[in-house]
């Protein structure tokens, strides 16, 4: 019966504020990076196409990073989880490419 | 569970992959997680790379961004559509709102990795206390994307006229104002799938916020159960910022 089980005496341990620094200060480069992208989004005329789509990639790359490697804590596992993980990965890339590069032939052969 | 100084060194002639040790150093319960993380980053990836190639098929939008008008002959411009915000009716404000769910589901991710670590610490008053903020970023992300699909499928006032004169107003999954119907359609499903995902996620807090307060991490000793929600919480707001990026942004 659970309200009849007696909670054992649990040891709190006090808050490690470096760690706590540290995910808040990941926090920071999170909230800086988005801001930067409304900046590109702003700033960069849209006919510079490719510049803007490239430099929203590697920011998407860069968040993605921090959210993975550290709130995630992947960077700190072993490195067969680690790579487990990423390794897969590069298939989605290839079909990033590979059905985008479709999707141009397809509006190529509809003109 | 084995001793760990017994599950380090494994007896001779057997490799590591044998049995009875952890090869990658996680439990069970986390790396299941981790694969289906995986599994569900495919689904995701599928879904957006299908918007690309989609998209890619239609014709762009060529002239000046300001002269843009929703036209059902091209893919329109995300910013140009996403352009609302709750209790401005007519102010013109470009992925504002947008930019706001992408911060409130960033800050319910330091929330939970907060619980993650007073878990750790086997603190239950600040898992408690971070888990109910990471429930409520959820929940007030949900309400947005509410919001924001109400808006999108209502439309505009001017809503957008058609080649046979008819005018039509918002989007669902035949007509869609601002462009061609696979725009809605996309728009629907990826931000649709991510919604239910958030939506379980909420779900999932709760029981473990549950848990907490009844005590059950403290009696079974641990509180991994927060670290592995966590996990599939954290993965609900990397899709966020990629379908931000793919979706919204280019």
């Amino acid at each position: 019966m659970a309200h009849t089980e007696e909670i054992p005496q649990v040891k709190v341990l006090p808050p490690d504020t470096a760690k706590i620094k540290k995910l808040w200060r990941v926090a920071g480069i999170l909230a800086l990076v988005t801001i930067a992208e409304f900046a590109v989004a702003f700033n960069i005329p849209h006919e510079y196409k490719d510049l803007r789509i490239w430099t929203f990639i590697l920011m998407t790359i860069v968040k993605a990073g921090y959210i993975v490697g550290e709130f995630m804590h992947l960077r700190y596992e072993v490195k067969v989880l680690f790579w487990s993980i990423l390794i897969p990965m590069i298939f989605v890339v290839w079909m990033l490419v590979a059905f985008v590069y479709e999707g141009i032939s397809i509006f190529e052969v509809r003109q | 569970m084995a001793n760990p100084a017994q599950v380090t060194v494994p007896a001779p002639g057997r490799s590591v992959w044998d049995g009875g040790v952890s090869p990658m150093n996680a439990s069970y319960g986390k790396l299941m997680m981790w694969f289906f993380l995986l599994s569900d980053a495919f689904t995701f990836s599928a879904l957006l790379i299908t918007y690309g190639l989609v998209r890619s098929a239609h014709p762009a939008y060529t002239g000046k961004v300001e002269d843009f008008v929703f036209s059902q002959q091209y893919w329109p411009i995300p910013e140009k559509v996403f352009d609302a915000v709750p209790f401005f009716h007519g102010l013109e404000a470009p992925l504002v709102f947008v930019g706001l769910m992408t911060f409130i589901l960033i800050m319910s991710s330091v929330t939970m990795v907060l619980a993650v670590e007073a878990g750790h610490r086997m603190d239950r008053k600040a898992v408690e206390k971070w888990m109910l903020w990471t429930i409520l970023g959820g929940i007030t992300f949900l309400s947005c994307q509410a919001w924001e699909w109400t808006h999108f499928i209502i439309g505009t006032e001017e809503g957008s006229l058609l080649q046979d004169g008819t005018r039509i107003f918002g989007a669902n999954l035949r007509i869609n104002q601002y462009g061609p119907p696979d725009f809605a359609a996309f728009f629907f499903f990826i931000t649709g799938f991510h919604g239910f995902h958030v939506f379980s996620g909420v779900l999932l807090n709760f029981l473990v916020y549950y848990n907490t307060v009844t005590g059950v991490y403290d009696r079974r000793g641990h509180y991994e159960m927060v670290e592995k929600v966590g996990l599939y919480w954290h993965f609900v707001d990397l899709v966020w910022v990629f379908v931000f990026t793919f979706f919204y942004l280019v």
